[in-house]
């Protein structure tokens, strides 16, 4: 026989792991219930007979009308579940609309979710399964910022596109060479702080009356929480007002100390929320807590929707957050989906979701999707779509107010004008606060400082082309 | 310099409070192993069912109903796993013990959120979060609430171990369970108990905790803050887990709060396991585990 | 009947402790590498070579150094993915900024890993059982807030670090098939040392350690030496594993990547592989990367093929029923067989052994 295997001896072993410690591991063998080898090898094929039937079944359903194919990695499990199951709900039922109103020049939009519970290794795996399924795929959106990164390098030499609509890296806007096929598109993490340091300004009275004032940012401990650091140090240095940095270590079910800090060391005037999941909520509860004043509180649209804020109940009035789409159902492309989906009786989601932050959020990723499959389809024909042409496609778009009136999506959208070294496509936001039962929209769209957010992202791309061994 | 130290005394409080919130997890740990002699990771996923239970009730019965019935679905789920789980792994070693907590753990979290959803909710026990300011120091209502019902808590389960009858039999089951079977206490049973027990306890966890900050699927990670308490009051002692929650809850937050802004901070959740290790250097089963003696 | 060691003589020493005495385990081995070696990389696919092979290799390595240091000697840990951490950011640093050959690179990795893991396994000296593992989660904790924080490490405020592109001596190593490879020799040898480790005298001293390791204390047996070297080598295979997940799986290096749950899904290839096997790890290691994926497909393909399950359930309840199955699987699993796959292997060759006799 071949070397004592752990299993002899695991009987004789349970003794000394806790040792004398009784408890299940240490009831007379009477009451032992073995299974006889017999029984065991039984299970075993049974088992194999399973595995094997199922891996027969297994395969890719046969759909041969033309239809444009698109994988969705979504996430409708774990701790973020609430944001990627509206996003993909959504997008999904947009995709529905426009299938119903005949698709895309009469091309009826496909696609499938494949579950990534936010992480990245199902992520990869879940963009390698689909990439070349049912003829290849056109784009993704992880919506992840793990996955995106993950992914980044895979899909560049695929030469297929990633989205990272209102999150991902800031500085893949400059496009070109060093990103070519990563689109952070709409807004990026880094236009939206200069939107929110400029509201705080106009809050204040003008950006020169920032100096001397006190802004705290308190993040989540992770790469996404820290992305902002270098731009608000910059914006700190241009404005004269004094950085506060706190750390919340993930998941940060527990803040008291950050804010006990906030409120009586560092003494803050305004807090940049920037967290993610139940890190967002807790916030909110503790500033009540301090006697922080809530509506000097701005979060990030990954700390502003109803899932944030209704756990925290009555302590989350006032608070602010940023957006980059409208919210609420009084739009007209909303309306469009509660008649001709939902009054129907179909629909991804409850009919309480629809009109949500992240529900809208879906619905523009759908409305980004479906009009650069035009912009594609209008170019170089119809379906099959690929990586490259999906790109220029991406690269090429623009959605102005007329169309974004046609759509149905004023107020809901920011124009959105893209190019091949601008990845972003205009990087508005606007402003949301909560007042007990609602978001309501408090501002105009924003425009980012532009020439402070291109130098960051000039530095920050050439830093990252140099580390590639790139020139 | 009194600035400071009133920011020290400020942090010490708060975190005593919260540190008696955490104690509330680690109990539900101490009872499992204490009768069972199984680490029940699944504890922390107990805490979310339990907290999510409670808040989908909540929005549609009244709220004491919705206890009775939660307490139900915990006595349930205790029977349930002991009789589909720990029955047939009776006997083996506690590691694979220990895995197929990790395996309730995950089912759990999918048969909760596969119920009730997905979307966090609110959870209201018609206590306000009201915030008193004593001595220039904010003290929170939850948190003073958090801190009596752990005190009650505590001492309903010392009175319940010592005086009454079923007490006295898992504390004998879990003293030398060969003699509790010579003396003719059902082990399965006490077992079964145990964790019914664990459950409420997690019942009251979840409730307080999902008040405090919302209940979604990250609350399972509570676990994380109650293992640190475990460690340094001892695994399988009662008063343990409460002393060992007001040392880790004013460690963390002093450590946070005073030493952390000099290392960049975020050392909250690494700090309590560093305190936790250092207790163990001096005493290896936490400051009141029972000490194992192994015999050759 | 043709699976019998009766019959089989040996007139070495050497062949007496070979690792395969019955020559139709030799002949298995050998079918199995050529299986690994020729078959797969030409005839599978760029998805299962990427999506399967890969993380199944790289995962086993990982599940190989912590069943060392759990199976073998006994000692609990649950910072497993903060050491494959480490690993991958020391092989990235080192290949992009020192522009170390890749090889070199990987097992510098494993060393400094080895030594992080080291000290980190200093308590194990004082501390047994559960008290350890908890421990153990500070190394984890520690590693992560390091990572995050010091920027000479993680590279900035993104935490990323990509590898450049793969080459060694000229050779780039761009396709799936060629990643395949560089995973599956790294794996193939650190398997086949760690096998023979642990029937060396280290390894007969931390299965004593495992044991009952009061009485090896007393027959002499180092506790401090053994312990440590357990960490120090379960910590070396760690980091490679780490080195791997950045150069062949993922392509960059990010701590999002090695978070907790990763140190529990090792931990559980390590149980339901069958702990103090080497055989083991791989199987584990098998079982857990691939069960999601299974059970994935399985409800994909009953909703193309039998009845759209979408319709049936909610949404919700369908994403979340892969984790219940996935629970429900282990529990099942850890209930027929305990002592783990490995076990269910023997069991099988035990049946063989006697096959097509009845007794």
């Amino acid at each position: 026989m071949l070397e004592t295997e752990a299993g002899d001896r695991m009987s004789i072993a349970s003794g000394s792991q806790v040792g004398r410690k009784n408890g299940y591991s240490q009831v007379p063998s009477k009451e032992v219930a073995t299974m006889s080898r017999n029984m065991k090898l039984r299970w075993a094929r049974a088992i194999s007979l399973v595995i094997a039937g199922s891996l027969l079944m297994a395969g890719p359903a046969a759909a041969q009308e033309k239809a444009q194919w698109l994988p969705l990695l979504c996430y409708r499990t774990g701790p973020y579940a609430p944001g990627g199951s509206g996003i993909c709900g959504g997008m999904e039922d947009y995709f529905d609309l426009i299938n119903l109103k005949g698709g895309i020049d009469g091309v009826k939009l496909k696609w499938e979710e494949c579950e990534t519970a936010y992480s990245p290794p199902r992520g990869v795996e879940c963009y390698e399964r689909t990439k070349s399924e049912q003829g290849g795929c056109c784009v993704y959106h992880p919506i992840s910022t793990g996955i995106t990164y993950a992914l980044m390098e895979r899909a560049s030499a695929d030469k297929i596109p990633l989205t990272s609509i209102g999150y991902g890296r800031a500085d893949a806007q400059a496009g070109g060479d060093i990103f070519p096929y990563v689109f952070p598109l709409v807004t990026t993490y880094w236009s939206q702080v200069t939107g929110k340091i400029g509201y705080i300004a106009q809050k204040e009275g003008g950006l020169d009356k920032l100096k001397g004032k006190k802004i705290a940012l308190l993040y989540i401990d992770v790469a996404y929480g820290q992305e902002t650091i270098p731009v608000l140090k910059a914006l700190a240095d241009k404005f004269g007002f004094e950085l506060g940095l706190f750390p919340v270590p993930a998941p940060g079910l527990e803040q008291s100390a950050q804010w006990l800090d906030i409120k009586r060391r560092f003494k803050a005037d305004w807090v940049i929320n920037r967290n993610w999941g139940i890190s967002c909520t807790v916030p909110l509860k503790e500033a009540a807590r301090v006697g922080f004043p809530r509506d000097h509180i701005i979060g990030v649209w990954w700390c502003g929707s109803e899932e944030d804020v209704v756990p925290a109940g009555p302590a989350a009035k006032d608070y602010i957050t940023t957006n980059f789409h409208g919210v609420g159902q009084n739009f007209p492309v909303i309306q469009e989906i509660l008649e001709n989906i939902y009054m129907k009786g179909k629909g991804n989601l409850p009919v309480t979701r629809v009109g949500t932050v992240y529900y809208n959020r879906g619905v523009i990723h759908g409305i980004i999707t479906v009009e650069a499959l035009r912009t594609a389809y209008k170019k170089f024909g119809p379906v099959p779509i690929n990586g490259e042409q999906m790109k220029w496609a991406l690269e090429h778009l623009n959605i102005d107010e007329n169309r974004i009136k046609e759509l149905g999506a004023e107020g809901f959208m920011p124009p959105l004008k893209t190019s091949p070294t601008d990845h972003e496509g205009g990087g508005w936001v606007r402003f949301q606060q909560w007042d007990g039962s609602k978001w309501v929209g408090i501002s105009d769209w924003i425009p980012p400082m532009k020439e402070l957010v291109q130098a960051e992202v000039k530095k920050s791309a050439a830093e990252y082309a140099a580390k590639k061994g790139q020139k | 310099m009194s600035d400071t130290v009133l920011f020290a005394v400020e942090l010490t409080v708060s975190g005593l409070l919260v540190g008696l919130m955490y104690s509330l997890v680690a109990l539900g740990f101490v009872l499992i192993y204490k009768a069972s002699g199984i680490f029940n990771f699944a504890q922390g996923d107990m805490t979310f069912f339990a907290a999510l239970g409670m808040a989908a009730f909540g929005a549609l019965i009244p709220m004491w109903v919705g206890i009775i019935l939660m307490v139900g679905a915990m006595v349930v789920l205790a029977v349930a796993i002991e009789r589909i789980v720990l029955k047939p792994l009776v006997a083996r070693p506690p590691l694979v013990l220990f895995m197929a907590t990790i395996g309730i753990a995950f089912f759990l979290q999918g048969l909760a959120q596969g119920i009730w959803g997905t979307q966090p909710r609110g959870l209201s026990l018609g206590v306000t979060d009201h915030t008193y300011e004593i001595g220039g120091m904010f003290v929170s209502s939850l948190d003073i609430v958090g801190a009596v019902v752990a005190g009650v808590l505590v001492v309903v389960l010392v009175w319940f171990f010592q005086k009454t009858k079923t007490g006295r039999a898992l504390r004998a089951v879990s003293d030398d369970h060969e003699a509790a079977l010579s003396v003719g206490i059902p082990l399965r049973k006490a077992w079964g108990i145990t964790w019914a027990i664990a459950g409420i306890v997690a019942i009251v966890a979840g409730a307080l905790w999902g008040t405090r900050v919302g209940v979604q699927a990250s609350l399972a990670l509570l676990a994380l803050k109650a293992l640190p308490v475990l460690i340094v009051g001892g695994i399988d002692s009662i008063p343990g887990a409460i002393i060992g929650g007001l040392i880790i809850g004013a460690a963390e937050n002093l450590a946070e709060g005073l030493i952390g802004p000099a290392v960049g901070g975020g050392i909250k959740n690494f700090f309590p396991y560093l305190l936790a290790l250092i207790v163990l250097g001096v005493r290896p089963y936490g400051l009141f585990g029972r000490e194992i003696i192994e015999r050759v | 009947m043709f699976y019998r060691e009766t019959g089989v003589f040996k007139t070495t020493y050497a062949r007496d402790m070979e690792l395969f005495p019955i020559p139709l385990d030799k002949i298995g081995f050998t079918v199995g590498l050529v299986l690994a070696f020729l078959i797969i990389p030409l005839f599978a696919s760029h998805y299962l070579l990427v999506g399967i092979f890969i993380p199944f290799l790289v995962f086993s390595l990982a599940a190989l150094g912590l069943n060392i240091l759990t199976g073998f000697a006994g000692q609990l840990s649950l910072g497993h993915a903060g050491f494959m951490a480490v690993g991958a950011y020391a092989t990235v640093i080192m290949y992009n900024r020192y522009d170390v050959p890749l090889p070199v690179a990987l097992l510098g990795a494993g060393v400094i890993t080895s030594a992080v893991g080291s000290i980190f396994g200093l308590p194990s000296l004082r501390i047994k059982g559960f008290y350890l593992a908890v421990s153990t989660l500070a190394a984890q904790l520690i590693i992560e807030w390091v990572i995050t924080h010091v920027k000479w490490i993680s590279g900035g405020v993104y935490s990323t670090v990509d590898i450049k592109a793969l080459e060694f001596m000229g050779w780039k190593i761009d396709t799936a098939a060629e990643k395949y490879y560089v995973a599956l020799v790294i794996v193939v040898i650190m398997a086949v040392f760690a096998k023979n480790l642990v029937r060396s005298r280290i390894g007969r001293a931390w299965m004593s350690i495992r044991d009952m390791d009061v009485a090896s204390e007393i027959i002499g047996i180092s506790q401090f030496r053994y312990k440590v070297l357990a960490f120090a080598v379960s910590s070396f295979y760690a980091g490679v594993a780490g080195g791997l997940v950045v150069a062949v799986y993922y392509g960059s290096a990010n701590i999002e990547e090695f978070h907790l749950m990763l140190s529990f899904e090792i931990l559980g290839m390590v149980i339901i592989g069958g702990m103090g096997s080497v055989l083991g790890s791989f199987l584990g290691a098998g079982f857990i990367t691939l069960l999601p994926i299974f059970i994935d497909l399985s409800i994909s393909s009953i909703t193309h093929n039998v009845v759209d399950l979408s319709k049936v359930f909610t949404p919700d309840l369908l994403a979340n029923a892969k984790n219940m199955i996935f629970g429900a699987f282990i529990i099942f699993f850890l209930a027929v067989e305990p002592l783990g796959l490995a076990r269910l292997w023997h069991t099988i060759k035990d049946y063989l052994r006697l096959w097509p006799f009845p007794y």
